[in-house]
């Protein structure tokens, strides 16, 4: 397997460009004869299926929801980022550039990263042009805040609402096509398997939730759009659907797995309550613009938050990074607040937890402008925990949120199996070793609206598929591996339920490969999990046919792969020894207790070739050439 | 605390379905909804019997896959509250919970709770977007819009598409989520090109699917997690009205 990047030459502010001019057209009147398929309809799939429909190609999109306007993108609270400047405090397309690589912890390939900061600009006029209603100043502009660590305002918000209100411009414009008979739509159909014939991808096997019929469907291209794999550690803030299986289907076809151990964990949950609990509820990191964290000074201080004076408080954001404080990133602040717990100064009833409080807001800003921020998340929080956050403060632990790691792609998003495209969370593109907030609804719309039309049309023109028939081997052993296992897993008659192995699962990964990883621990999860997998074949049990309805079965497949790719995931975490963003190896580690990172050893994408379900998967590597950035150390203090 | 839930069990869209009863012993009351219904499928699963099927995705009251009708009640008994944000503390000990799908002539039962939603999807495909293609737009700047004007546009646009409103309807009407996205669109500039053809066409479609009329009873709003106003329905009836005045083509 050969990485090739294809970075266009030249200077970086003139790449994309001057590739822009590079690139081959396809002719409009050929431009219907040729069938691509989007896998996903979230950001980045319901963009690009809209964006490609208009194009005039013949597009059928996937989705496993019952409508395309219920993507896990939909959750997102806080905002997209874009440099547009319109504050006049500073930015510019280089800076958030420069931001992006820096909070990335340089680990993220210039060229992507510079060309994501140019589109900003126009994503977020092609939002305002579809009816996207972002919060406005009295005089009719756009309003942006500082999200995230951010030195400058420039994320465009719509209320706490922001992935929704994108989603639907994004499914309004999807819609639209779909009534114009550009796009066919597949919801309630999942993607199980990719068809790879003569090495370019021509296709997916799926299966209709509805009625359990396993077909292939074949293109001339296939784009995957199909989001992050937060849930290999079960409790997640992803939505309960969110799985590897398009990703992790596609890795055994033979396209690269890039930085799979790049996870991010998102300071900012409402703690866990119990052994029952089937998700973890992000609250927008907006909160850190006005709330304090804290917890007691003293150890197992059990005493009511009201009730602990000011001098007994360790505002310990504030006291170790002065300079970004309450806002540190997102890796450095879950660390500290794990440290502050197993120090044992962790509050709540399990002792897994810090305050988020706004008593000092609320008393500088006033009630109204409080509840006119935040209102919402303070009600949904309320819902959640019983608690009033107006009265007493939050309490909020670290919960994995996103996934940085993905399917490796070139400048032109396409994977190492030619006609597989991947965009969105699913790709590893561009937020290196930690996603700045506000980044990823950027960078889907990049992918989706303003990359893949131009880069698909190229490769279509240049490599020209040739017809395939629906009976080619190809598309038969597919299908049959597809059906395989399907029956497989029906076949079982075991005790325990498929959470039972996900929750499992989700423990030796928070536990080994979570927040904090080191060698030792890696090695266990690196035993336990071959063990889990085994077991979860013969003791797993599925109840009911493939012929029907099944969501216990859509549910196994979907853990069957997350115990396989949990694999992949420690094996790329054990052998990057360096700590770099989310990934924070104990071992690696300065004497105040910050991320060392190994630019020397490390300064690679590690990219993973699929060998054989009994041979090591492997490791490829991609250097990372900073031509316009110096290699800083990270500090935020 | 125990529960007695009673809970709507259909095999397929052509198959009868009945109601079901289940105890449940030990419900703690921080769970949520959907988490007491995951400990009894596990528990039912482990008895080789078939789960309850029902739709989720984000558990966090924004993708409007959950779709219950709890005690009569699309959503359950909390105001402005998705099934999945409602919470066990609501309940007490002893208590029987009913449980069955969204009910409309629109939403075909697909199995127990889980209906077919997809006129929704009909209706907005029928004009419920402003027609830009990719690469159009000006700056986001070029057109200040004022900033009630925006916040109103907002409120509407938070529909989440669950269908809460159809099922709470004795019509089985859909004009709350139409007039949500009629309104949502119709107060900003973009919206306007489109604004009278808009409105006539996604009507024409909610009749087409089967929805009934709105006679105004108002508990389309009363089931609505976002809390959706009925302003929006007036507001497209009001469009409506003006559109088909004035209509040029046929
Ligand atoms: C709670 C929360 C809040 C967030 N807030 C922000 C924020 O404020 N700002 C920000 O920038 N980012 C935020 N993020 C991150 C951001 O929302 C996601 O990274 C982004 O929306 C992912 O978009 P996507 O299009 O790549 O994938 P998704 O939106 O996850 O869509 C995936 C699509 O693929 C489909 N799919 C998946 N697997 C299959 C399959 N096997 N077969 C068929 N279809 C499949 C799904 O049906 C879906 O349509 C947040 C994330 C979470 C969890
Ligand atoms: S599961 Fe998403 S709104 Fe209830």
């Amino acid at each position: 397997m050969e990485l090739n990047a294809g970075v266009p030459a030249g200077p970086l502010e003139k790449k994309w460009d001057s590739h822009r001019f590079e690139l081959r057209l396809v002719n409009p009147a050929n431009k219907r004869k040729h069938t691509v398929i989007v896998v996903g309809s979230g950001l980045a799939g319901a963009s690009a299926a809209a964006s490609l429909g208009e194009l005039g190609y013949k597009v059928q999109c996937y989705c496993f929801q019952d409508s395309p306007r219920r993507a896990h993108s939909i959750a997102a609270q806080g905002g997209i980022n874009a440099a547009k400047n319109y504050q006049n405090d500073g930015d510019s397309i280089h800076r958030l550039f420069y931001d992006t690589i820096k909070g990335g912890d340089f680990r993220a390939r210039e060229a992507n990263v510079y060309r994501l900061a140019q589109i900003s600009v126009n994503i977020i006029d092609q939002c305002v042009a579809q009816g996207v209603p972002f919060a406005r100043e009295y005089g009719g502009l756009l309003a942006n805040r500082s999200f995230g660590g951010a030195q400058v305002s420039r994320t465009f918000y719509a209320r706490g609402q922001t992935g929704q209100q994108l989603l639907l411009g994004a499914y309004q414009a999807l819609e639209r096509q779909i009534a114009a008979g550009t796009v066919e739509m597949f919801p309630r159909t999942e993607m199980l398997d990719l068809v790879v014939i003569d090495g370019q991808a021509r296709g997916i096997v799926t299966r209709n939730l509805v009625t359990g019929a396993v077909e292939a469907n074949l293109a001339d291209a296939v784009v995957m759009a199909t989001g992050g794999y937060g849930n290999v550690f079960y409790l997640s803030t992803n939505a309960k659907g969110c799985n590897v299986t398009a990703t992790f289907r596609a890795w055994k076809r033979g396209a690269a797995f890039g930085n799979p151990c790049y996870t991010q964990i998102h300071p900012t949950c409402i703690p866990v309550s119990g052994e029952y609990q089937s998700k973890l509820t992000l609250m927008s990191e907006s909160l850190r613009n006005d709330g304090r964290v804290w917890v007691p000074k003293r150890k197992g201080d059990k005493r009511p938050p009201t009730a602990i004076p000011e001098v007994e408080r360790d505002y310990y954001l504030e006291r170790k990074y002065p300079s970004f404080g309450n806002l540190s990133p997102r890796d450095i602040a879950s660390r500290a607040a794990k440290e502050v717990c197993d120090e044992g100064r962790g509050v709540g009833e399990t002792g897994l937890g810090v305050y988020l409080d706004f008593a000092d807001a609320i008393r500088r800003l006033g009630l109204d402008k409080v509840r006119e921020r935040y209102g919402n998340l303070f009600e949904m929080y309320e819902r959640i925990t019983g608690e009033n956050p107006y009265q007493l403060p939050m309490r909020i632990f670290p919960a994995a949120h996103y996934t940085m790691g993905g399917l490796w792609v070139d400048y032109n998003l396409m994977s190492t199996i030619p006609g597989l495209f991947v965009l969105g969370e699913a790709n590893f593109s561009d937020h290196g070793a930690n996603r700045l907030g506000a980044s990823a609804l950027m960078q889907g719309l990049a992918d989706g609206y303003f990359i893949i039309p131009y880069t698909l049309g190229d490769y279509l023109a240049r490599a020209r598929p040739a017809p395939v028939a629906g009976d080619h081997a190809a598309v038969k052993t597919t299908l049959a591996e597809v059906n395989g296992r399907i029956e497989r897993i029906l076949a079982g008659d075991g005790k325990r339920t498929v959470d039972e192995f996900h929750r499992e699962l989700g423990r030796i990964m928070w536990e080994c490969c979570g927040m904090e990883r080191n060698a030792a621990g890696l090695r266990r999860a690196l035993d336990a999990i071959p063990a889990l997998r085994k077991s979860f074949w013969y003791d797993v049990r599925v109840v009911g046919t493939g012929q029907e309805f099944n969501q216990s079965l859509e549910k196994a497949g979907r853990v069957a792969d997350f115990l396989e790719f949990a694999e992949l995931m420690c094996r790329d975490a054990l052998h990057r020894e360096e700590s770099c963003g989310g990934h924070f190896r104990s071992e690696h580690q300065t004497q105040d207790g910050e991320a060392a990172r190994d630019d020397e050893r490390f300064a690679y994408v590690a990219a993973w070739e699929y060998a054989g379900d009994d041979r090591e998967p492997i490791l490829h590597k991609e250097p990372l050439v900073f031509e316009n950035v110096h290699l800083a150390t990270r500090s935020y203090k | 605390m125990r529960l007695t839930l009673r809970v709507w069990r259909q095999a397929g869209p052509r198959d009868a379905g009945a109601l079901k009863q289940y105890e449940i012993p030990d419900v703690s009351p921080d769970m949520s909804f959907l988490e007491m219904l995951d400990v009894l499928n596990e528990r039912l699963e482990r008895q080789g019997d078939r789960p309850i099927a029902f739709d989720h995705d984000c558990r966090e009251g924004i993708c409007g896959s959950c779709s219950m009708t709890i005690d009569g009640r699309p959503h359950g008994p909390q105001q402005g509250t998705t099934t999945c944000q409602l919470h066990m503390r609501r309940y007490r000990d002893g208590d029987t919970i009913t449980i069955e799908p969204f009910r409309a002539t629109a939403f075909p039962v697909v199995r127990d709770l889980v209906v077919d939603r997809t006129a929704l999807d009909r209706i907005i495909q029928a004009g419920g977007f402003v027609g830009v293609a990719t690469g159009n737009a000006p700056d986001a700047n070029a057109i200040p819009i004022a900033k009630p004007d925006a916040d109103r546009a907002m409120d509407a646009a938070q529909c989440i598409g669950c269908g809460a409103c159809v099922a709470a309807c004795p019509n089985a009407s859909a004009m709350l989520f139409a007039g949500a996205k009629v309104t949502h669109l119709g107060l900003l500039p973009q919206g306007q090109p489109e604004r009278y053809r808009r409105v006539l066409a996604m009507v024409e479609r909610m009749d087409m699917e089967g929805f009934g009329g709105c006679t105004n009873f108002g508990e389309c709003h009363e089931a609505c997690p976002k809390e959706i106003s009925l302003a929006t329905i007036a507001r497209l009836n009001a469009d409506f009205l003006k559109a088909s005045l004035t209509r040029r083509d046929s």
